[in-house]
């Protein structure tokens, strides 16, 4: 029996209703402990339930039942601890009707992404509760101690309890701003993993994965919004790169290098067929906008037939609803693909004198990139310098020690 | 579940009000205190003077010191509070924006313990 793969599969949705149960996280979590032990220990022997969610949901809901219990007559005795006997488990599997678990899952996202919270909390709330990820696993994830992150999902779930954070799906008119917060939630677990900023390759994966999971359920949860479908088709095309955007020396490999025959054929369909239902709905926002530029250019065969002129333009669609320079040094990229390295290296120079992208390496970086091109081999070299004294991503590192060797050549050949 | 709302703001934008102005801003927290003493949210509500009246009280070794001024120098100063009844945060937070002063300054929405209940 696989218990690592049967917690994996069931942890996170009968945490989710159990919490729906019995309405306290702690209660919660440490029932769901209880019941996954006691099927350790049960299963192997008599056999695995027929439905096992709804064995653990009803044995951990038992087992929350008795700590209940348990606490109030203690309270009644003044502290007389009495000795119960184990709960009764349950010997004929019921049948759990679907739709309420999910609605449970929907309730509780959008409990933990409550904007009350912070953040930070949102998301580490989001991956111990939803995905089932230890505290260990979330830690690790973000590079902060263990007991910071158990710290910092203690004050979260007091706070839910104390200050009375609702456990419902919220109405109109509220709805899309807490979507939204649900969302970056989400898109944050996402990038987390995908960044690689740091952190060991199997958490990073996983991330991924249960991020793409959650844009699965709310794109199933909540119909009739394009902004979850955008996500979701965002997610599934970037992360149908993942095999080749990093080398196996963990360079990072840029997209017109990358070898797309590795690309995830599968991701990319499904990631299209959602980028098209999006934008036909109507829901050019950010996410499907973003995800546009992703379906154009995982249409490319080859580097070389990329529609740079589109994606220049989704670009500039992106900077009007949201304008953010990050974005903007990405259409400059863009436009120098469409209409040349010069005209790119105008939107730079217009962005750099903003003086907003001061310290940041992607800036000189991408100037350098285009001073390449442009053979203008001393003034790249001097760029690639300043990226890579800035620049603290090691696989980007790499990369930019890289070019930096390649023009730093190309010069030194021109002076001889 | 009860819920006190600490309405913050600076002094200064009051003060530097006309009459009128601060008429129709005096209308508008009679307006809300009577709608939420209808709905059966509100349990007690007060204005305050200004900090320039607060006075700071501290008892060292049973001796008391009393000091001029508020306990902490802040960019918006307490104004006023209502204390509500509740269901859940997110009432809270609906009722505490409708407060006028949450569209000058901001409210600080905090959960009061229940002693019956833990």
């Amino acid at each position: 029996m696989d218990f690592e793969r049967i917690y994996k599969e069931h942890a996170g949705r009968v945490l989710a209703t159990v919490i729906g149960l019995v309405g306290d996280f702690d209660l919660a979590e440490e029932a769901v402990q209880e019941a996954f032990a006691i099927a350790l220990e049960r299963w192997p022997v008599d056999g695995a339930p027929q439905n096992a969610r709804a064995w653990l949901v009803m044995t951990a809901r038992n087992r929350a039942l008795d700590r209940l219990r348990r606490r109030a007559r203690v309270e009644k005795t003044g502290g007389d601890v009495e000795r119960l006997s184990p709960g009764e488990e349950p010997s004929v599997p019921f049948e759990e009707p679907a739709e309420p678990e999910l609605d449970d899952r929907l309730r509780l996202i959008f409990t933990c992404c409550h904007p009350a919270l912070a953040t930070e909390a949102q998301v580490a709330l989001t991956l111990r509760t939803l995905c089932g990820l230890t505290t260990e696993e979330i830690a690790r994830a973000f590079l902060v101690p263990p007991a910071t992150m158990a710290q910092r999902l203690v004050r979260a779930k007091q706070k839910i309890r104390d200050a009375r954070i609702p456990y419902l799906v919220p109405e109109e008119p509220d709805l899309p701003e807490r979507l939204d917060a649900v969302l970056l939630v989400i898109y944050l677990v996402f990038t987390e993993g995908y960044a690689a900023t740091s952190g060991e390759a199997m958490v990073r994966r996983e991330l991924c994965a249960e991020a793409i999971r959650l844009g699965r359920l709310i794109v199933d949860l909540v119909p009739g919004r394009h902004e979850p479908v955008g996500l979701l088709a965002l997610m599934l095309l970037h992360d149908s790169r993942r095999a080749a955007r990093v080398s196996a020396d963990g360079a990072l490999v840029p997209l017109e290098e990358q070898d797309r025959s590795s690309w995830d054929g599968e991701e990319i369909r499904e990631g299209k067929q959602l980028v098209e239902r999006a934008l036909r709905a109507g829901g050019a926002g950010v996410y499907a906008l973003q995800a546009a530029i992703a379906a154009l250019h995982a249409r490319a065969e080859r580097a070389e037939e990329t529609d740079w002129r589109q994606i220049a333009v989704l670009y500039g669609l992106l900077a009007e609803i949201h304008p953010s320079p990050v974005i903007e040094l990405n259409r400059a990229a863009a436009v120098a693909m469409a209409r040349g390295p010069e005209e790119g290296l105008r939107v730079l120079e217009a962005l750099a004198a903003r003086g907003v992208l001061e310290g940041y390496h992607l800036l000189p970086a991408a100037r350098a990139d285009l001073l390449r091109r442009l053979a203008r081999w001393e003034e790249s070299a001097a760029a690639y310098a300043r990226a890579l004294a800035l620049a603290e991503n090691e696989a980007e590192r790499r990369y930019l020690t890289r070019r930096l060797g390649e023009v730093r050549r190309a010069a030194a050949e021109r002076r001889v | 579940m009860q819920y006190l709302l600490l309405i913050y703001g600076r002094e200064a934008d009051w003060d530097g009000m006309s009459e009128a102005e601060q008429g129709k801003v005096f209308g508008e927290y009679m307006a809300f205190t009577e709608s939420i003493q209808k709905s059966g949210n509100y349990v007690a509500g007060e204005a305050l003077h200004p900090v320039a009246t607060a006075t700071t009280v501290r008892v060292k070794d049973g001796k008391k010191i009393t000091t001029d001024g508020p306990f902490a120098e802040t960019r918006e100063q307490l104004g006023g509070y209502y204390l509500v009844n509740a269901k859940d945060l997110d009432e809270a937070t609906a009722i505490a924006a409708r407060i006028p002063g949450a569209s000058h300054g901001c409210v600080e929405v905090r959960p009061t313990v229940d002693f019956s209940q833990s």
